[in-house]
């Protein structure tokens, strides 16, 4: 049995006269990957997470985890596989110091205290906010509120991480804090992550990138892969980098490129090939 | 409508262990049919500057005039229904704050409380479906059975149907997908040349305050720390990170650029292929494009 988060065949309609929010999805999550899944508004992105660790069942067609599949029965072994932090900073706590609200989680699956503990403190340094333990959660800045949901969701050390658009209510300086935590943590870890997002900076760090469009996966494969289609991507209403879109500007004036950048960096190195045919 | 800070001091519980200046000593002016961006980080500010506009906050020191309107430390005000007649404020997630059973209804809520006739209502709320380009025949529909997005255009168009002069947008399109960031800010610009508002964004987007904003406002711990046009802002590029703040990503690549080849290309919100065109003339063979 492979160890992957699995969508075969999904279809899923929140009322039974409704249209269908997702058709068909077929796509796996690997062990270790991080994953971006992008779309617009209404493409099903959040239904996807929610599929994933059972706040949500399929209608047609089959989730797993791990070989598991995710039904009402196993939905409590699924979610300590599979942890999620959602958007809103505000509405994910429950306990009135910040200890309390990571321990909760463990408390729900009968976690012996003295690990409890153990882990609390490990979780909060995972996410820098060892010297954070009996703060209110509510008092805290957007930014470290999420690290705070995050490290809750480490405590139980899911496989699978979920991510939904969490950094989308922070400012620049909270996302960044966000970026780095999870990246860090990653690392650290075999713990995969499944980011749902906008924010480009997220996709273009991701190892693999999901696109949705109505409901359904319109493409699947590496950022680089994926900003490729600038012009149809523009056309379901997603973004592409700066760069990617300087590129194709420059492309008109005749200018070829090794690699497609992505980033400042990779910008800069194409540009000395221009630079040094001089 | 011209806004004027004068000297304004915000404090949040004075007297008890939860004390917190917001605003220290804040001077502002923003002419009549303006657009001024208001950058910050959280806890910068912003939020209790733009609750000064419609006298939801009070000055603990200093004076805020909007128009003809003063609002003082320690004095009562009154006619505040004139003053909050003119100020629409859009707060984060408006849709938040929908309730009606119809759209109509919701729409018709606000200039109904200011006792504007019933003809007239049916009539701006015609008005303010057309500026948020949603289309009439949803006037009927229950709020509740729209997309975010069509829920958040209906909290608009309440505010706009209130025919407001002053327009104060905190963070209008956190959560929307890029298109419809896109679509909402084009048409916040329309609505502030057509109806010549003035107009007040708060914001997080350096791209957005480049794009639409005449005057860029940067606060840094409840104080005014830079204003100007936004190119001018943007290029005192050492003292926003001093307040770790970004600069937009155009400006920050063709700093990169200047460093990495000694090549200076000046932006003036050229568009993009112009650009492209002056890096592959400036960087690439010149008997190319000569």
């Amino acid at each position: 049995m492979k160890d992957r988060i699995e969508f075969e065949g999904v279809t899923f309609r929140y009322q039974e006269d409704a249209p269908p929010v997702l058709k068909d999805v077929d796509f796996f999550i690997e062990k270790g990957e991080w994953v971006a899944i992008i779309g617009h508004n209404g493409s099903g992105k959040s239904t996807i997470a929610k599929l994933m660790n059972g706040l949500l069942f399929a209608e047609n067609g089959k989730v797993s985890v791990d070989g598991m599949s995710v039904n009402p029965e196993s939905v409590w072994e699924i979610r300590k596989k599979v942890g999620m932090v959602f958007q809103n900073p505000d509405n994910q706590f429950v306990g009135t110091t910040v200890r309390d609200d990571i321990a909760f989680g463990m408390e729900n699956q009968g976690v012996p205290r003295e690990e409890m503990v153990e882990k609390v403190a490990g979780s909060l340094r995972d996410v820098q906010m060892e010297t954070y333990e009996n703060h209110e959660p509510h008092r805290l800045s957007g930014g470290q509120k999420q690290r705070v949901a995050i490290a809750g969701v480490l405590a139980i050390a899911p496989d699978y991480m979920l991510l939904d658009e969490a950094t989308a209510m922070l400012d620049p300086k909270g996302r960044q804090e966000i970026l780095k935590t999870v990246r860090d943590v990653q690392e650290k870890s075999n713990m995969s992550l499944v980011t749902i997002t906008h924010d480009l900076r997220e996709i273009v760090a991701a190892d693999r990138v999901i696109v949705m469009n109505k409901g359904e996966v319109w493409f699947e494969g590496t950022p680089r892969e994926v900003f490729a289609h600038k012009d149809s991507l523009s056309f379901i209403g997603l973004d592409v980098p700066f760069v990617a879109k300087l590129t194709e500007e420059m492309k008109q004036y005749g200018v070829s490129f090794r690699k497609e950048p992505l980033n400042h960096e990779e910008m800069v190195e194409e540009l000395w090939n221009l630079h040094s045919t001089k | 409508m011209e806004l004027t800070f004068n000297e304004v001091t915000y404090t949040y519980s004075p007297g008890t262990p939860f004390e917190f200046r917001a605003l220290e000593n804040l001077s502002l002016h923003v002419p009549s049919g303006s657009y001024t961006a208001i950058i910050g980080h959280t806890g910068s500010g912003k939020s209790t500057l733009i609750q000064h506009i419609n006298a939801l906050l009070q000055p603990t020191s200093g004076s805020v005039k909007v128009g003809d309107f003063v609002i003082e430390a320690g004095r009562k005000n009154k006619n505040l229904r004139s003053l909050r007649e003119k100020t629409g404020i859009v707060f984060q997630y408006p849709e938040h704050q929908l309730f009606e059973e119809t759209v109509e209804k919701d729409i018709a809520f606000g200039p109904k409380n200011f006792g504007v006739d019933e003809e007239e209502i049916r009539e701006r709320v015609n008005k303010a479906l057309e500026a948020v380009q949603l289309p009439e025949d949803m006037k009927e529909k229950s709020p509740f059975d729209l997309s975010g997005g069509q829920m958040r255009r209906v909290a608009i168009a309440g505010v706009l149907a209130m025919k407001p002069k002053v327009l104060v947008l905190d963070e209008p399109t956190a959560g929307l997908d890029p298109r419809g960031q896109k679509e909402m800010m084009d048409m916040f610009y329309s609505l502030h040349e057509s109806e010549e508002l003035t107009t007040v964004l708060v914001t997080h987007s350096m791209e957005d305050a480049l794009t639409y904003a005449d005057e860029v406002v940067i606060l840094n711990e409840g104080r005014k720390y830079m204003q100007g046009a936004p190119l001018d802002v943007f290029k005192r590029k050492e003292e926003l990170r001093q307040v770790q703040l970004d600069i937009p990503e155009v400006l920050e690549f063709l700093e990169k650029i200047e460093k990495e080849f000694g090549v200076s290309i000046e932006y003036n919100k050229q568009p993009l292929a112009e650009l492209a065109k002056e890096l592959t003339s400036r960087l690439g063979r010149r008997d190319d494009y000569e």
